[in-house]
């Protein structure tokens, strides 16, 4: 457990590359792993270390979000001291920079009691012990900490992630990048910053009175650049995944069904909270034909379902085929009907004999059904 | 405090012996049931649904894991500013204390909880029942007919009628002679232990009841009988639907098993009518590669490796493969191995039946009790 710590939620995450699950909901609350949403997994790790303060910053478009995550009762954060606190703004005010956010509720940050802040994205899917982590940034003397991962597959899994230079005697940063695309090896950062609260305002400060509209991050390093601030290096080593593109959340989606990466990411120590729904169980109804395959509560499946993840409220009928596909809450899939390597949104029905087909690479993404 | 329109009062003192050893660390409504329930969720979302937002729950047998599944009522919308749920165990007061002697009694004892929120009508449900039904319109039928009592019944087979109190009524519904248990039924409408009074009337004979040292302060055997030998005006309201008392292992195992249909009658999966119960979150189930599942019931945190047929997993199993489950219930964070025949078998909470195992000869239920470790040659089957 570690005291003394509260959590920033930084929800400025860039969503060009996902636009199509995020025209409704931002990155944080798309739905992910059968019945979770992508924020699920960071706010999980906050809490199963002890962390009872948490803030989430979000932008305009956080309907999904307020939704989803409520008052924090799921994670155990719905408290008089602490808890959960949600920040977000009005359509009006399309504002796109973290400095600003930050800064318009520094209220919160001075009334906060804890000294030191965990800031982090919500789009890097991991079952992390913070608390190690903090253990290695208050030995390491520095003025921040940076989690990161090493990545031998950086090229596909994590492009356009930030990357960090690490010295490995002295686990300190010596430098920044961007993944391009270009490298197979990257020290990928995970947006995870360990600081103390001081430092955060008076960065949020400088930067504001500089130019409050770029990102946090690049006002983090330009603080570093300069001299002014030490950065250590905290190398995470478990499964991480970075929800930025829709070919990425499709990988992440199919990293679920190996049994090494759901047993790490589920059935550790410390479990990935969500929102009840209340749900009936699934029913397999005789005649269906499933493998491989996560399902949520709440279906009713009569077809064949194969090498894929099914969200809450799905009913797969007679003859239709599923197969590769990524299917999220409340959806029929009708007699008949073949689905190869598809994406589909909330809410949407697939009519009978419908043949549907990406690729692997390529999945096609059936968009969520607006109730208009 | 506000006065409420009705509340409910909820029996769960109920020992359960004949569920044994299912009931061995707990009272029976707290039994899981149908997947990923308790059988008190029935009640429970009953009210929450009916919008009763005020619910005592009279305990007395084992009620640690009925406690902490009810908690402050949260899953059902009952953790509420006025009214919301209560636990209410038999207590001790200046003029001594007592359990509770019978059904009647147990509420006679609470008289004081009901009062403080004045309620025009009360409520009378049992905690281990298995149905879905709507209790205002119940109380429409109370209030239209003019009723001081309301009792639920529903049609049964005349050859079971005599193991149900039997209402017998005239042409309107209204109920003339009430036989608990007839050798000889002169009708076949059962009561389901589902009763509306008016609260006043009700507190009446709860008071009169109590100062009867012959009395046995039962609801079915005294309070009913009472009011009907003073002419009060008693109601038949008839209940269409699923209804059953899960009394007895093999009524169990057949209400669990009544499930296995997406069309069942007790409504499983008609989601406008919710079930709520308070479950711990666990991911998705996982179904793997050679699984082959047929016709059954399956719920959140399960692996599923081997076969499955018309039987009911609780979260948080694992079936192995080559593990074969068969007609039956396999329980919360149960384990079966590798190369296991489980045929109708009930397998309580968190047992781990070890590789090579045969449980269940596919006639006679077998209960294997919780926190089992089932190696080969187990003799602990029930």
């Amino acid at each position: 457990m570690i005291k003394d710590y509260m959590a920033i939620f930084n929800l400025a995450e860039n969503e060009t590359d996902i636009r199509s699950l995020t025209t409704n909901r931002s990155i944080a609350s798309v739905p992910i792993a059968s019945r979770f949403r992508v924020v699920d997994f960071m706010l999980s790790n906050v809490v199963n270390a002890g962390i009872t303060n948490v803030g989430v910053f979000s932008k305009s478009n956080s309907r999904s979000l307020v939704d989803h995550i409520g008052d924090g009762k799921p994670w155990d954060l719905s408290r008089k001291n602490d808890g959960l606190f949600l920040f977000n703004h009005g359509i009006m005010e399309m504002i796109n920079y973290d400095s600003k956010i930050l800064k318009n509720n520094m209220e919160y940050l001075y009334r906060s009691k804890s000294e030191n802040v965990i800031l982090t994205s919500s789009y890097m899917i991991c079952n992390m012990d913070l608390s190690e982590a903090v253990k290695a940034h208050e030995a390491s003397g520095c003025d921040v900490t940076v989690v990161y991962t090493e990545s031998n597959n950086a090229h596909v899994d994590f492009q356009n992630c930030y990357t960090i230079c690490v010295d490995e005697e002295t686990n300190r940063v010596t430098g920044r990048g961007k993944n391009l695309g270009f490298d197979e090896k990257a020290n990928v950062c995970m947006e995870i910053f360990l600081m103390k609260k001081s430092l955060l305002i008076n960065l949020i400060y400088k930067n504001a009175r500089v130019q409050s509209a770029r990102s946090f991050y690049s006002a983090l390093f330009d603080e570093f650049n300069n001299g002014s601030i030490t950065m250590n290096a905290y190398k995470f080593g478990g499964y991480v995944s970075c929800i930025n593109s829709i070919s990425a959340y499709y990988r992440a989606n199919m990293d679920m069904l190996k049994m090494e990466v759901s047993t790490e990411l589920f059935r550790s120590q410390r479990p990935v909270y969500t929102k009840i729904k209340d749900e009936p169980p699934t029913i397999y109804v005789k005649g269906c034909q499933v493998s491989n395959s996560l399902i949520a509560d709440g279906c009713i499946i009569k077809g064949t379902v194969k090498n894929s993840v099914i969200g809450r409220f799905v009913e797969v009928e007679e003859g239709a085929v599923v197969e590769n596909c990524i299917i999220l809450q409340n959806i029929k899939i009708k007699a008949n009907a073949k689905l190869h390597n598809v994406i589909v949104d909330k809410n949407v029905t697939i009519s009978e004999n419908t043949e549907l087909r990406g690729n692997e690479n390529f999945p096609l993404v059936i968009e969520k059904k607006n109730l208009l | 405090m506000a006065k409420k329109n009705m509340i409910a009062m909820i029996l769960a003192g109920g020992q359960g012996s004949r569920l044994s050893p299912m009931t061995k660390v707990m009272c029976k409504p707290a039994v899981s049931f149908g997947g990923k329930y308790r059988i008190i969720d029935f009640a429970l979302s009953n009210c929450s649904n009916s919008g009763i937002d005020t619910v005592g729950i009279l305990t007395q047998f084992k009620p640690q894991a009925l406690n902490s599944h009810i908690g402050i009522g949260s899953p059902w919308d009952l953790d509420r500013v006025h009214g919301g749920v209560a636990m209410l165990p038999p207590y001790m007061s200046e003029q001594g204390g007592d359990w509770y002697k019978g059904t009647a009694n147990a509420v006679y004892q609470n008289l004081s909880f009901c009062d403080q929120y004045d309620p025009k009508y009360i409520l009378i449900l049992s905690g281990d029942h298995i149905y879905k039904m709507d209790y205002r319109k119940m109380l429409s039928r109370h209030i239209d007919s003019g009723a001081d009592a309301t009792i639920a019944v529903m049609q049964v087979p005349l050859e079971e009628a005599s193991r149900f109190g039997i209402m017998n009524t005239d042409d309107e519904d209204v109920v003339v002679e009430f036989e608990e248990k007839p050798k000889h039924p002169k009708s076949t409408l059962a009561s389901m232990g589902i009763y509306i009074f008016t609260y006043q009337k009700l507190r009446e004979y709860l008071v009169k009841d109590a100062e009867d040292p012959n009395s046995n302060y039962d609801f079915g055997k005294n309070i009913i009988p009472a009011m009907l030998a003073n002419n009060e005006r008693l109601v038949a309201y008839r209940f269409e639907g699923y209804w059953k008392d899960v009394g007895t292992i093999s009524s169990y195992w057949e209400a669990n098993m009544d499930l296995l249909s997406v069309d069942n009658e007790v409504k499983l999966f008609d989601t406008s009518w919710k079930l709520y119960t308070d479950v711990a979150v666990r991911p998705s189930q996982y179904i793997g590669c050679e699984a082959k599942i047929e016709n059954s019931i399956i719920t959140e945190g399960c692996v599923v490796e081997g076969e499955v047929t018309n039987s009911i997993l609780f979260p948080g199993c694992v079936v192995a493969k080559n593990a074969r489950i068969v007609d039956s219930i396999i329980m919360e964070g149960t384990v079966i191995e590798d190369n296991v025949i489980v045929n109708k078998s009930i397998i309580l909470e968190n047992c781990v039946v070890k590789a090579n195992n045969v449980i269940g000869n596919g006639d006679d239920i077998a209960v294997i009790e919780a926190n089992s470790v089932v190696e080969p040659n187990y003799s602990g089957v029930n």
